[in-house]
Formats: structure tokens, sequence, C-alpha cells
């Protein structure tokens, strides 16, 4: 084991500034990345929705 | 048993199969990084000059991987596109895009936070960094282009040509550290012999790059899922998909 203690752990040396902000940088992209895709996701299941209520203006398609 | 591998070409048909390995991909690269992150940083030992600093390294290589990897499968789906004129080619080209361009960015973000403390410098203008910054750039040319004209098969050729002609980068990138004098370091790990660096590090480092993999397989693969409803919302099975899976 590296680390004596959980304070050491996050000091890292020294270096915390630079090896969380590496790694915090990256997880913060990939998750923004995934809620852009869940977004874009969504978005064009409602345009998909929306065709479909275009489709039967009555209201028959079962969607809403 | 032979699988009819040109079926899957089909957008109509490619999109169940896509839905259903995302999450076996997605597990996959979770697994990998928890292994890769836990050996990096609990079992690998502190670097006797960089001290822990070199840490970094367990997503910085990865990442640049990725990226110049990335580059090279969306520009031969381009080519794929163009030579054989299939739709699906061009989305899965649009898919990768996006990823490969946050592993870039990823790739220059960590490596200059690497720099600071071993170079002393955020950046410098050397061959290697100067030609990753340009990578970037690509990956935005091509989906801004992609973006700006509103003709999808007129869109889809021209950012095709851009990611072709841009793909001469990537060699460059790779071999710049050889071909100038540059500050980055060489190659630790190549094919040709074996890795001038300690065996735990190299594990982690490898279990990190398939991890990036995996999740850049899984986050395409539910990229392009969106794009082939976008493209195909005007098609009946699009609908019927829309109304079976929601």
């Amino acid at each position: 084991m590296n680390w004596g203690s959980a304070q050491a752990f996050f000091a890292m040396g020294g270096y915390a500034v630079y090896v969380w902000g590496a790694y915090g940088v990256a997880a913060a992209c990939i998750l923004l990345e995934l809620w852009a895709l869940r977004r874009r996701r969504r978005t064009v299941e409602r345009d998909l929705s929306l065709r479909e209520a275009d489709r039967n203006p009555d209201g028959s398609s079962g969607q809403t | 048993m032979a699988i009819n591998v040109w079926k899957y070409a089909s957008p109509q048909t490619f999109y169940p199969l896509a839905g259903r390995l995302v999450p076996w991909f997605f597990a996959l690269a979770a697994v990998l990084a928890v292994t890769g992150l836990y050996i990096g940083f609990f079992v690998a030992p502190t670097d006797f000059q960089q001290g822990d600093s070199y840490r970094i390294i367990f997503i910085h290589v990865p990442a640049a991987w990725m990226s110049m990897f990335l580059y090279m499968v969306m520009a031969g789906w381009c080519a794929v596109g163009m030579i054989f004129n299939t739709r699906l080619s061009f989305m899965m080209a649009l898919a990768v895009a996006p990823t490969g361009a946050m592993f870039t960015f990823i790739a220059l973000w960590t490596g200059s936070l690497w720099g600071k403390p071993t170079w002393g410098t955020w950046w410098v203008w050397d061959a290697r960094l100067t030609s990753e910054l340009i990578l970037l750039f690509l990956y935005i040319g091509f989906m801004s282009l992609h973006a700006a004209i509103d003709d999808v098969r007129r869109a889809d050729r021209a950012a095709g040509l851009l990611a072709l002609v841009g793909a001469i980068n990537v060699p460059i990138i790779y071999f710049s550290v050889k071909w100038w004098n540059t500050l980055h370091q060489g190659a630790s790990v190549s094919l040709s012999r074996s890795p001038s660096m300690a065996a735990t590090m190299l594990t982690a480092m490898l279990l990190m790059s398939l991890a990036v993999w995996m999740y850049a397989i899984a986050v395409s693969l539910l990229r392009v899922r969106a794009i082939i409803l976008e493209r195909e919302s005007g098609s009946d099975w699009a609908r019927e998909l829309r109304s079976a899976a929601a």
C-alpha cells in the first residue's frame, strides 16, 4: 500500500492540484458527454412522437 | 454458421444490435477502469524522479492513444462511406467524432497539468503538442463542416473529405517525438521493444487504455443510435421502433 492515510492519498505527494485536476476534468468531460447524449436522445424521441401525432391528429396513435 | 455481415450495414438492422451491445461495453469499461485505477493509485509505487505527479499517465496516455485511434476509425468510416456509398458508414463517423474530440481535449489538458510540475511549463509549441492541438481542430472542423451543410449527403461527402485529408496528421503526431527534437518524451511503450517502465505502472496504463476503448465503443454505439433515429425519422421503421421500444 502506498498511502499511510487518506490525507496522504489526497495530497498525492504534493501534486494534488495536478493529479486531481487531471482526473477531475477527465471525469467531468465523460459525465458531460453522457448527459449531452441523453439530451440528444430525448430530443429525437420527442421529435418522433410529434411526427406521429401529426400523422394521427385524432390521437389514435397510442402515443402521448 | 455463416453470419451475413452485410446485413448489419443497414441502419434498420444495426439499430437493435447496437442497443444490445451498449450495456456490455459500458460494463467492461467500468470493470477495467476500476481495476486500472486501483493498480495505478494503490499498487504502482511512487516514481523516484517525478514523485506522484506521474500518476497522470494512467489517464493521459490512454486518452492520447484513443484520440489518434478514434480519428483513424472516423476517417476509415468516411472512406468506406465514400467508396461503397453506405449510409451507415457516415453515421458511424459522426458518432465517433465528439468522443474523439473529447479524448483529444483530455490528452491536452492532462498533458498540460503534467507538464507544469515536470517541465515547468503548461504549454510549449513543440511538434507533439502542436500536432495534437491540430487534431482537436480537425475533429471540430469535421463536425462544424458537417453541421454547416444542410443537404446531408453533401455534408457527408464534404466532411468525409476533410477527415481523409486530415488523417495525415495522425502519423505526424505519432512520430513527432522521433522526427523532431521535442520536449515531450519518446514512446515508453512500442511494439518493437520491451516497455521502459515498471510492470505495475504498465499494467495500470494498459487496463486504463482498454477501459477508455470500451467506453468509446459504448458511447459511439449509443450516439449512432440517436443519429439513426434523427436521420431515418421520416421512415416507418423508425416510428415503429420508437413505439415498440418506448
